[in-house]
């Protein structure tokens, strides 16, 4: 049993938004893997819920006319592991979907909540970041499309006025084709945890130059981060060990690891180093470069 | 024949299909929910309690404080009754307490109509502390001004010692080295997928019925007839099937409260039903023990002397007390019974959750430190480590040393030589010496464990069993032995077929039991069960096929000999002709208008032996110092257990076992914050209990030899396989590193800090060299 007031099915994105504008104080639950835990705990703020879990129009994976890739928020991280179209594109997408939790959280957990959640840790958000996703956010009055770097505000804060509500994830052709990448999450246990540190990397390159470079982490600071400096130092490389012990050295300066009883600062920084080299060198190895 | 065969689980197709019927499955009409309120502070005296707002919530039956229980101390741990005064267990409970002893202690309790409403009275209590220093590691514990967490107790629950072989001092110094070590355990928890539940009414006027997800019924009921000062015979236990207890539920936890709420809310059905959370902290966890070793050796391999310090920490409360050190140091001093050996422990409180039963019962942290300081001494004088063990272990028709008795049957040779064997040492051995060095290197691992099939002498060990010929020429079968998972209704089953001379298919085990029929069995612990309880049905069966075969001889007039009885059918004891089938003949036991008689058999019996069990570890690892991880490439456990009753249930226990070491050895403990006793990880995402993608292959084989004191020469296996995999996965992490981490769980964040002490990880990049 929750203690919690009202709960209101939405059937379309259009009432969703309206029922939220109605309530201001009304709180979206999809697959409530995070919902439930807060109010099996007792937190406030989770007592008028618009349920989302039913509604069609966000289940979609699929390219648009452009060949840009969709993911509705309401699709679950078990429908993107299996998704034959993501694997061929952004198969990091698929292994960071693959590391969330154990089957019944992936079969239910959406990767909307993942990222409105807005904690550090969402396995779902290293990749986003590594693809400069678009989040979809709607209204009753109109779309728009916020970088994913700039949704996400704080720990627990995300980009999302009253009102509101994503209704997807849009990854540019430019921003997929041609790349290689690759997610690792860091655990202190193979299933059922959560990332002490995650790792991905979206990179391009030809003729043994890295003509792009995209590293991001998830617990390596207040919110899911990329790494300007490292990534700047390194573009336009020739590809070498030398490279990636610059990149090992580097990555130090753009991440702001904290010490917490999970975990030290120091672990989650020497974690992140090597995680720097490990991941990049398996997308490398994706790209068909050896070093 | 049934014994030795893989038949499937009694209760498989119950389980499996979901109509198994747990605590949690029954209701009673208008049964309430009750909902500990808990302290949180570790170490305190509650100044005032308010609990009127929470009384006045709609739905709240009532809240009860410390202030409303018996003022009656009772222990609670499961043993049996000691009829010696100085044994018994140490009374340091109340049912609620102002006294505050760890986090999480309880202070009141509210009983509502649902958990809904009873969590939302918690909210409305209002508490204020007097508090104290949390007084969580032993040096602090053990200071002379420090505060006494029980008054009187000087905060020591226990102490004792024993030596043998000779004079430890002058020992250690004849020996050509000597290596020394300190350990530590961490607490972990048992994790069985029930948690602990209980629920209580009275369906007369003085009678009270607990239904209770519990491993002692019967001592359940004698604790709680203690508690409430209530003579036992007005307390009536029934357990129906049970989740899981590893030890936890050999203790009285929630009887005594749900049995005070029903009387005092006139004979209303209560239940409480704890959370994981709760149950992780208020229930009971595994003691840590800091353990100090010296061992001399000789360099022709021989292990002269050997000298171990114990400190055990039970927590806030004694529950199984001094009892787990003492186990563990009994329980090991006759794997080396050669060597010149002493042993001391304590058992300290100290301002954390309660410790208590959990499987092995102390073998684990004394096995732990004393396998790898085997394992320290035979590197030191450079011998192989399985060699040094062959070497220096006990062979059958050795001593106990410390007991005197000695020792039956041992195949611990055996298991060391197959395991070697089957890991394919030597050959490992060799390939692994070029993998000492760079970022992924690899080791291998051995460590040996001598146990117990009970606990006698220093506890009774009681088994009744109660057969009946059914109507139909099918067999009743009642135990006292508990079956909680782990198998027992099964094998008991098993034992009855067989040593009646009938199918397995044909002998029933009432399943559930209530103390108001079942047999007297103190319960299911200390791997004792099938041990104990083989020997009260060997006698029964035979008492029943005796008076069966008596029955055939009045049936058809012929001497008392005559008949025997094999695979379900009466033949002629000489040609073996079939005479008449069972059913025929228990018909006329019933049915017969002058002869016969409803054909039973019953049969108490203490066992007065204690089994001997051994076996042994063999791991192969691979480390990836940059990542700080240890993966296992291979596991085997090697077992004497003696006969083997069910070769797939006891590979069951094998496997379960180990899983419950590697998540020992790698992960698991709990997170104490040393300055105010708060436990950071009381649930299972932030606890790391290993999941099924964390598990190697698990391999086992058992060295199969013969007790003849149990009734089918089987001797104990529910808890050893627990015992070993720590300290081989430490020793193979000591093969690869060249580093000793004497200190568990060998987690990634344990072995950051020892790689980057030692230099194997430094902070520039050039990790490993």
């Amino acid at each position: 049993m929750f203690d919690f007031k009202t709960h209101v099915k939405a059937e379309t994105i259009d009432q969703a938004v309206r029922l939220l504008k109605e309530n201001p104080d009304a709180k979206l639950i999809a697959g409530g893997t995070d919902i439930l835990i807060k109010l099996k705990q007792g937190k406030k703020g989770y007592e008028n819920l618009v349920d989302i879990h039913d509604i069609k129009e966000l289940k979609h994976i699929c390219l648009d006319n452009k060949e840009n890739i969709l993911i509705g928020s309401g699709v679950v991280f078990s429908q993107i592991m299996e998704s034959g179209l993501l694997r061929r594109y952004v198969p990091l997408l698929c292994e960071a979907a693959g590391s969330v939790g154990g089957p019944q959280i992936r079969n239910i957990a959406t990767i909307g909540g993942n990222v409105c959640n807005g904690v550090p840790s969402a396995d779902s958000a290293p990749g986003l970041f590594a693809l400069n996703a678009l989040v979809l956010v709607k209204d009753e009055k109109k779309e728009k499309e916020i970088p994913i770097a700039r949704f996400y505000k704080g720990p627990g804060r995300v980009e999302l006025d009253t009102g509101q509500m994503v209704t997807g994830f849009k990854i540019s052709f430019e921003n997929y084709h041609g790349y290689y990448g690759h997610y690792y999450k860091y655990a202190m246990r193979n299933a059922m945890d959560i990332a002490t540190i995650g790792c991905a990397v979206s990179l391009k390159t030809k003729d043994h130059v890295l003509t792009d470079y995209r590293l991001s982490f998830g617990v390596a600071g207040p919110v899911p981060l990329r790494c300007p400096g490292t990534e700047k130092a390194v573009i336009n490389q020739k590809l070498s060990q030398g490279l990636l012990d610059r990149i090992f050295s580097q990555v130090e300066k753009d991440v702001a690891p904290r010490t917490s009883w999970r975990a030290s600062r120091e672990f989650r920084l020497h974690i992140i180093k090597e995680l720097s080299n490990r991941v990049t060198r398996k997308a490398l190895q994706r790209a068909g470069e050896e070093i | 024949m049934a014994v030795g065969k893989s038949i499937n689980r009694l209760d498989a197709a119950a389980k499996v299909t979901g109509r198994a019927e747990y605590t949690q499955d029954f209701f009673r009409p208008d049964m309430l929910t009750a909902r500990y309120f808990r302290s949180s502070i570790a170490h305190g005296r509650v100044k005032e309690i308010h609990v009127e707002e929470a009384q006045k919530l709609p739905g709240v039956e009532a809240v009860f404080t410390y202030e409303d229980v018996p003022d009656i101390r009772f222990a609670t741990a499961g043993h049996p009754f000691s009829m010696d005064p100085d044994h018994q267990d140490v009374a340091d409970r109340l049912i609620l307490t102002r006294d505050i002893r760890f986090m999480g202690d309880e202070i009141a309790i509210v009983v509502a109509k649902d958990d809904m409403t009873a969590k939302k009275a918690l909210g409305l209590i209002r508490v204020s502390y007097d508090t104290y220093k949390p007084l969580i590691h032993p040096d602090d514990v053990l200071k002379k001004d420090a505060r006494q967490i029980h008054e009187g107790s000087s905060n020591i629950v226990g102490e004792h010692g024993y030596e043998f072989g000779g004079d430890v001092k002058k020992a250690l110094k004849e020996a050509d080295m000597t290596v020394s070590g300190k350990f530590e355990t961490a607490m972990v928890h048992h994790c069985h997928i029930e948690n602990h539940i209980a629920f209580a009414y009275m369906d007369d006027l003085d009678r009270i019925v607990i239904v209770s997800s519990t491993q002692i019924p019967h001592i359940a009921r004698r604790i709680v007839g203690q508690a409430l000062d209530m003579p036992l015979s007005r307390v009536r236990v029934i357990k129906p099937f049970i989740g899981g207890g590893f030890g936890n539920k050999q203790d009285v936890i929630l009887e005594p409260v749900v049995a005070f709420l029903t009387l005092r809310l006139n004979g209303r059905a209560v239940r409480i039903n704890l959370s994981r959370e709760e149950c992780m902290i208020g229930t009971r966890n595994r003691h840590p023990f800091f353990i100090e070793m010296k061992t001399g050796v000789m360099k022709d391999g021989t292990i002269k002397a050997r000298s171990m310090d114990v400190i055990s920490v039970t927590g806030a409360y004694a529950s199984h007390g001094h009892a787990i050190a003492a186990a563990g140091g009994s329980k090991n001093s006759y794997l080396y019974p050669r060597v010149v050996t002493r042993f001391h422990a304590r058992t300290i409180y100290a301002n954390i959750p309660a410790a208590g039963a959990m499987r092995a019962y102390g073998s684990p942290q004394v096995i732990y430190a004393l396998e790898c300081a085997t394992e320290d001494a035979a590197r030191a004088i450079g011998m192989d480590p399985v060699e040094f063990r062959l070497k220096n272990i006990v062979k059958q028709g050795d001593a106990d040393p410390v007991s005197g008795k000695k020792i039956l049957s041992c195949g611990l040779d055996q298991c060391l030589i197959r395991g070697r064997q089957l890991m394919d040492w030597d050959k490992k051995k060799k390939a692994y010496e070029s993998l000492k060095t760079g970022p992924v290197r690899n080791g291998l691992g051995v460590a040996c464990f001598s146990y117990a099939s009970g606990t006698y002498p220093v506890c009774v060990e009681i088994a009744g069993a109660r057969l009946i010929l059914n109507q139909d020429g099918t067999v009743h079968v009642q135990v006292g032995a508990t079956e909680i998972g782990q198998g027992s209704d099964t094998v008991v089953a098993q034992m009855a077929a067989h040593t009646l001379g009938i199918s397995h298919e044909k002998v029933f085990v009432v399943q559930a039991q209530d103390t108001d029929t079942t047999p007297f069995d103190t319960g299911a612990y200390a791997s004792r069960q099938a041990y104990v309880v083989s020997n009260a049905v060997f006698r029964a069966a035979s008492l029943l096929r005796e008076k069966i075969l008596a029955h055939a001889a009045l049936m058809t007039n012929k001497p008392e000999n005559f008949y025997d009885l094999i695979e379900g059918d009466i033949v002629d004891a000489d040609t073996g002709r079939f005479a008449m089938d069972l059913t025929t003949l228990a018909m006329d036991t019933y049915y017969h208008k002058d002869r016969g008689g409803q054909l039973t058999a019953e049969v108490s019996h203490k066992t007065t032996t204690n089994a001997p069990v051994f076996g042994c570890t063999f791991v192969d690892i691979q480390v990836d110092i940059p990542l700080c991880r240890i993966k296992i490439n291979k596991i085997i456990n090697l077992h004497d257990s003696g006969v083997i009753l069910n070769p797939v249930q006891a590979a069951g226990q094998v496997h379960g076992g180990v899983s419950m070491g590697i998540g020992a050895a790698l992960s698991e403990e709990m997170l104490i914050d040393p300055e105010s006793g708060y436990i950071y990880n009381n649930n299972l995402l932030d606890y790391k209990f290993p999941t099924f993608s964390d598990m190697p292959r698990i391999d086992h084989a058992f060295v199969e030899t013969h007790e003849p004191t149990s009734g089918y020469g089987n001797k104990a296996l529910g808890e050893p396989p627990v015992i070993t995999p720590p300290p081989a996965i430490r020793n193979a992490l000591l093969d690869a590193t060249g580093i000793a981490v004497n200190c568990l769980p060998l987690s990634p964040k344990k072995l950051f800090d020892v790689f980057s002490q030692k230099g194997l990880i430094h902070a520039k990049g050039e990790t490993n060299v």
